[in-house]
């Protein structure tokens, strides 16, 4: 075997030929093709944001690389598909944001949102390099819409991927294909066969076979573990079996489970989930976006009995929309209803399922199957405290009730024009917290402090580093593309190292 | 799991667009790929004329289906281009003028045939009818040579006629449209609104699947059909072009056909006539290879129809020029002018429509986009 090539930063290889079409060096091994019996630099696990964008940075690092996806190519990229956006620092607007972003402010937001539950270091790392990822990402091909002056909030802050997420995947596939890095769909890794935090070689299952596949470097980029319900339930008991997932089906943290079974250092709360309330009626799996409801603040919120249970106008809308999903896990039957009457129906997005109507709160009883008399016991009682005002759902406004409990602080309009609406809710579930420690180069910290020999971690499975607790739209993709930068590159330098090492000891 | 179908629609294609927009209105992750989601967002409810506004408005490229979390096979089975395509062509029916003629949209490329048939055995009949043989088979040079077959007070007569009656029944058929989609006629009439319509139209800068370019086979954006499109809308209005110059040169200079290569109207209508020879035959391509799930099978027969007369009008104009020296010109030329009138007779019949509602629908976009931009913020 001709001895290869010193690689290194100052000396990359040549992948120039690459990017142009039908220069694909890997072309036949594309898809199910792909040859698990041959020995790659980087093996790759996931298919999503962070994995991609693992996969991307490595192979132009000079590593050759494979790609095992859990899911059929359809449903390639776990939760990624559902997506809308990304949160990078910039320092003026562009075309597609209305304004500057500072790494100060956007470190801000990340200490407001997880209460000062996140590692500093990794943090500020995260978010200076947002800023060249913001350029990197859409030099491979993902394209951001024009910024939105419309309804959008996040128009300053967040950058919309041009046709949501699934566009984002499919142009990273496209230039992960260009380059050549090897993708195996409907290959889940079921094994890792890890000594001493050195990875030697994964199991795959595929077309109902195992493999097992050896490679130098292991970057794990496999989500967390919000689909897989028996776990769940380690932190909520039986009522997980009423939750809804919102997104993908596969991601069920198995290679997460082996990793910490191995040794690696765990990080984050194991028992939290980031919940919100989604309609009752969508999927198991994979509803995304559009069984979102945002209507909470134009109504009342009732349990199971009939009876209200928080307040509902507690602040506006953004701030509240992800402690509904617990507060509704911790109802009787794990489901609620939200009431509300005619004119607050056209004053909220649109959503999936059309709201359940009735001219009277009793016959909307009847069609929720609800006790009739609790609900315009309780309807009757809400309607006596709400205080004239004037109501804003855009800002904290004086519409409020007295002597209730509990109480509704804002928007509390009577609910008394037919016909009245309700749209029931469950919990739906979006990530876990759960994951892998690493360190500035996305290596995997062992539970002995020591760092692990060739693995890696990106997106999801370490998004506990930096997000211990709470959420902030778009962060989920920030930590995706930049550890999975991170980790492409740091895999494919360590390679580059220990080879030249070989070869000068040789 | 039951996906819910809106009732109160005229068509089962109508009740499925309902159901989708109401999904992407949800969503509206592809609002930046195309003017069709933007106008979507506009509304809450989709009436039959909504949707077959925005069914017009859609330009079928293709995108909103390969970025579709929610595409089959997901359970949601969100496939907004071939809904739209659905919905599009049996708008088409919905406006035709007389009504009587609308079922020629039901089995449309047989139609179209049959009458492009008759119309060039016609013209073939009554040239071997008012001509002896020797006239027919012989060789004309020279300023009037076609006219020695057919006079051309009698050419203009019969394609004015038919000519004209196209554009009535047009016209019938815009205002069918617009009157469903309830739009006042006074916006048809706005400058800013038509000079917005016109540079969208003359872009198709709804068909670039955002920037990249329109789907086919695959989920890579590699299909050239914007090309093919420009090739043969250029193509056509430059061999309309040589038409309307040579009716100048003819009453205005007293100049009589055929004219020299190098005359205007030759080279204008040679240069449209090669459009007019690629774009329908890349049009035709695209159509094949197309992933099937972009397609709508069911007019297959309308498309393909328009384009193979697009593409024989181009193709007897061109072989008339090239042997109109010889023998053949007699029979060539009968071939031509029933391709041509065939084409004229059928533009409101056929796939020909399209570029009149879609434009239409640009103009009401324009205008709404304007409206929205100056609407306080915060209204939706
Ligand atoms: C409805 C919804 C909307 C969201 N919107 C946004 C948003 O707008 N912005 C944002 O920043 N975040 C958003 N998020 C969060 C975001 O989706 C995640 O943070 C992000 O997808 C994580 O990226 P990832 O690459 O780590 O994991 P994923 O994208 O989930 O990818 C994980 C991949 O690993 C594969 N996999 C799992 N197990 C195995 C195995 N054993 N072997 C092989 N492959 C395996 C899966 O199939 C999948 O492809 C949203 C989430 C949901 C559910
Ligand atoms: S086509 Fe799909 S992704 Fe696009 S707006 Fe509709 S539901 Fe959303
Ligand atoms: S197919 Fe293209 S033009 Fe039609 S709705 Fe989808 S994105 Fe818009």
């Amino acid at each position: 075997m001709p001895a290869r090539p010193r690689l290194d930063a100052a000396n990359p290889p040549d992948i120039s030929a690459l990017g142009r079409r039908g220069a694909w060096p890997d072309g036949n091994s594309w898809g199910s093709m792909t040859d698990l019996s041959r020995r790659y630099d980087v093996l790759v696990v996931g298919g999503g944001n962070a994995a991609l964008c693992a996969a991307i940075a490595a192979r132009r690092a000079g590593a050759s690389v494979l790609v095992l996806e859990a899911a059929p190519k359809f449903y390639r990229g776990g939760n990624t598909r559902h997506t809308r956006n990304m949160r990078c620092a910039h320092d003026s607007a562009t075309e597609t944001l209305s304004g500057p972003y500072t790494e100060e402010e956007f470190f801000d937001d990340l200490l407001r949102v997880t209460g000062g539950r996140t590692d500093e270091d990794l943090a500020r790392l995260m978010i200076a390099e947002s800023k060249e990822v913001l350029d990197w990402i859409q030099a491979q091909g993902v394209r951001f819409q024009p910024s939105l002056g419309g309804t959008l909030s996040l128009g300053r802050t967040n950058s919309f991927f041009l046709g949501g997420g699934r566009a984002m995947l499919n142009a990273l596939y496209l230039t992960a294909e260009r380059l050549g890095v090897a993708v195996r769909y409907e290959a889940e890794v079921v094994g890792l066969d890890i000594a001493d935090g050195m990875f030697l070689a994964a199991t795959v299952r595929t077309e109902g076979r195992e493999h097992r596949v050896e490679a130098d470097m292991l970057i794990t980029a496999c989500g967390g573990f919000e689909a897989n319900i028996e776990w769940l339930k380690q932190g909520w008991g039986e009522a997980a079996e009423n939750f809804l997932i919102r997104g993908t089906p596969y991601n069920r943290g198995t290679v997460l489970r082996m990793l910490l079974d191995a040794g690696v250092q765990p990080i984050g709360d194991p028992t939290q989930c980031h919940a919100v309330a989604i309609d009752a009626r969508a999927p198991k799996f994979d509803g995304g976006i559009i069984t979102r409801l945002d209507c909470v603040v134009f109504g009342i919120v009732v349990n199971r009995d009939g009876q209200r249970f928080y307040d509902e106008g507690e602040d506006i809308w953004p701030k509240r929309y992800a402690i509904w999903g617990r507060l509704v896990a911790q109802q009787p039957g794990q489901i609620a209803y939200i009431v509300f009457d005619a004119p607050a129906l056209t004053q909220f997005m649109p959503s999936l399922y059309p709201p359940i109507t009735a001219d009277s709160i009793r016959a909307l009883a009847e069609k929720l199957d609800l006790d009739p008399r609790a609900l315009e016991a309780t309807v009757a009682r809400f309607n006596a405290a709400v205080r004239p005002g004037t109501f804003d759902h855009t800002i904290l406004d004086d519409c409020r009730t007295e002597g209730l409990d509990p109480p509704k602080t804002h928007w509390a309009r009577r609910i008394e024009t037919p016909p009245f609406h309700a749209y029931p809710v469950r919990p739906g579930i979006t990530f876990t917290y759960l994951g892998v420690r690493v360190d500035r180069e996305a290596r995997m910290v062992m539970a002995d402090g020591t760092r692990a020999a060739n693995m890696f971690a990106a997106g999801e499975i370490m998004a506990g580093n930096v997000l211990g607790q709470g959420y902030a739209a778009g962060i989920g993709m920030t930590i995706g593309s930049v550890f999975g930068r991170i980790a492409g590159r740091a895999a494919a330098a360590e390679l580059h190292r220990r080879r030249n090492a070989r070869r000068d000891a040789a | 799991m039951t996906l819910h179908t809106p009732p109160g629609h005229a068509s089962a294609p109508l009740a499925e667009a309902d159901r989708l927009m109401t999904v992407c209105n949800s969503c509206r992750y592809c609002e930046g790929l195309c003017a069709v989601f933007p106008a979507m967002e506009m509304r809450r409810s989709f009436a039959d004329g909504d949707l077959n506004y925005l069914a017009n408005l859609c330009h079928a490229c293709g995108a909103c289906y390969v970025d579709c979390q929610f595409a089959p096979p997901h359970a949601f089975q969100v496939n907004v281009p071939q809904t739209l395509a659905a919905v599009r062509a049996d708008s088409y029916r919905r406006y035709a003028w007389p009504a009587a003629l609308a079922p020629i949209f039901d089995r449309n490329g047989l139609w179209i045939a049959l009458i492009a048939a008759l119309a060039v055995a016609a013209f073939i009949a009554g040239f071997v009818a008012w001509n002896d043989a020797a006239v027919l088979f012989g060789t004309h040079t020279g300023p009037g040579a076609f006219y020695r077959l057919m006079p051309h007070d009698a050419m203009v007569a019969v394609f004015g006629a038919a000519f004209l009656y196209a554009i009535l029944a047009l016209a019938m058929g815009l205002r069918a449209f617009w009157r469903d989609i309830g739009e006042p006629a006074a916006t048809l009439a706005e400058p800013a609104s038509l000079w917005q319509a016109v540079k969208d139209a003359a872009t198709l800068r709804n068909l670039d699947g955002g920037g990249v370019g329109c789907y086919g086979a695959d989920e890579r954006p590699t299909d050239n059909r914007r090309l093919y499109h420009h090739f043969t809308f250029y193509g056509f209005l430059l061999c309309f072009a040589a038409t309307s110059v040579a009716t100048l040169h003819h009453y205005g200079l007293g100049r009589i056909a055929p004219y020299p290569w190098w005359d205007l109207p030759v080279v204008l209508g040679t240069v449209g006539g090669i459009g007019l020879l690629i774009g329908p035959a890349g049009l035709l391509a695209a159509k094949w290879t197309r992933d099937p799930a972009l397609r709508d099978d069911a007019r297959f027969g309308m498309d393909a129809a328009f384009l193979a007369m697009l593409f024989l009008t181009s193709l007897t104009g061109l072989l008339l020029l090239m042997l109109r020296a010889t023998p053949a010109m007699g029979m060539l030329l009968a071939l031509h002018l029933g391709v041509v009138f065939a084409f004229f007779l059928t533009m409101p019949y056929g796939r020909f429509v399209h570029g009149l509602y879609r434009f239409a629908a640009l103009v009401r976009y324009a205008k709404e986009r304007r409206q929205m931009a100056e609407a306080p913020a915060g209204s939706a």
